[in-house]
């Protein structure tokens, strides 16, 4: 027979081994171990620039995503009309993230320009409320 | 790509699924794709007003507490390291009970669904000790007891975004909890077996997956950015 398809049971891909779904886990865990030893440090230290550190966590974030995605969800061993299917739409988060936070940041500018009593608040030091450490 | 594609194979030429996998789980990816930008809103919408913000409460400083230990912890996020670490085991017993499923071998599946179930129940439980004892320090939907990292005032932003995403997300575990459960009644009834495969676990994990790759950022976005 010629034609390639799925057979009842989706047989057609190979197992899954048991070693790479261990080597995923070891990496998953690797990759949040580090990112909280460097939160933790930073909290006790200041050790490296915050916007460096949260490059680190940002790109921490989507290996592992990319991980669980490709092993885990076994993604990468599908065809490559299913990978596109799913990764191309997946492109407007990039368009996502980038206007809103980008209005976030400009709405913050134009109020700390214009509206002085913001700027009076966020810059006046809370009051300690009874009962909160 | 797992399949050897025959030459001068047309995928798109019909009489086959191009996307080579079942219907049910390529619907099943179809929703995720919809849950993820979902969240993907949720956490935007939670960045975009972060942006916003002069200033936001320190999440070392929030998220501090160990159930059992008096007072703080020495090491802030302690217990969310371990949330964390629970979700990623149940992930992988999870798929465990996929690749027993694969080999029809329905004791694997039954045991390493067992496990999943528990993970999931470990996890559901950290999330509701956490919630109570941030509820007991006064937040809330709309109370705000924390201040910003640099002293002033916070608004109730800050526990409005937590609470919602962290919740929507405890409600994908709880479902996730439930469907799993049903998956393992099925497999240790024989289900499967009279179908001859084990197609719904598989749907089952790629949804209990997609709970974990949600989780990967929920933790980022509120207890370590």
């Amino acid at each position: 027979m010629s034609d390639v398809h799925v057979d009842a049971a989706g047989h057609g891909e190979p197992s899954f081994s048991t070693k790479a779904i261990w080597r995923t886990f070891w990496i998953l865990l690797i990759i949040t171990v580090v990112e909280l030893m460097l939160a933790i440090l930073y909290y006790k230290t200041s050790f490296l620039p915050k916007h460096f550190l949260n490059g680190i966590f940002v790109i921490g974030t989507l290996a592992k995503a990319f991980f669980i995605i490709a092993e885990f969800m076994h993604l990468k061993h599908e065809i490559k009309n299913l990978i596109l299917s799913l990764a191309l739409p997946a492109i407007l988060f990039v368009w996502f993230l980038i206007a809103f936070l980008w209005d976030g940041n400009s709405y913050k500018e134009l109020r700390n320009k214009y509206d002085s009593y913001h700027v009076q608040q966020s810059k006046t030091p809370a009051a300690k409320k009874p009962g909160v450490e | 790509m797992a399949q050897v594609v025959p030459a001068g194979q047309k995928w798109w030429g019909g009489g086959k699924s191009p996307y080579n996998v079942e219907y049910g789980k390529l619907m099943m990816w179809f929703f995720l794709m919809s849950d993820a930008f979902t969240f993907g809103a949720f956490l935007i919408s939670y960045g975009s007003i972060r942006f916003s913000s002069n200033s936001w409460p320190n999440p070392n400083e929030v998220f501090r507490t160990f159930p059992g230990v008096p007072g703080e912890m020495p090491v802030p996020l302690a217990f969310v390291s371990l949330m964390t670490f629970i979700l990623i085991m149940s992930s992988v017993t999870m798929v465990l009970a996929v690749a027993s499923g694969h080999n029809n071998d329905r004791k694997g599946v039954v045991k390493w669904m067992f496990w999943t179930i528990l993970g999931g129940i470990a996890f559901l439980s950290c999330q509701a000790w956490e919630w109570t004892h941030l509820h007991g320090e006064g937040a809330w939907w709309g109370r705000n007891p924390f201040m910003n990292a640099d002293g002033t005032q916070s608004s109730t932003n800050f526990t409005n975004f937590f609470f919602t995403i962290t919740g929507f997300h405890g409600f994908h575990v709880f479902s996730g909890v439930i469907i799993n459960i049903i998956m393992l009644i099925m497999a240790w009834r024989g289900s499967f077996d009279k179908r001859g495969h084990y197609l719904m676990i598989e749907k089952a994990g790629l949804y209990w997956h997609f709970v974990d790759l949600v989780w990967v950022f929920v933790f980022t976005c509120f207890y370590l950015l």
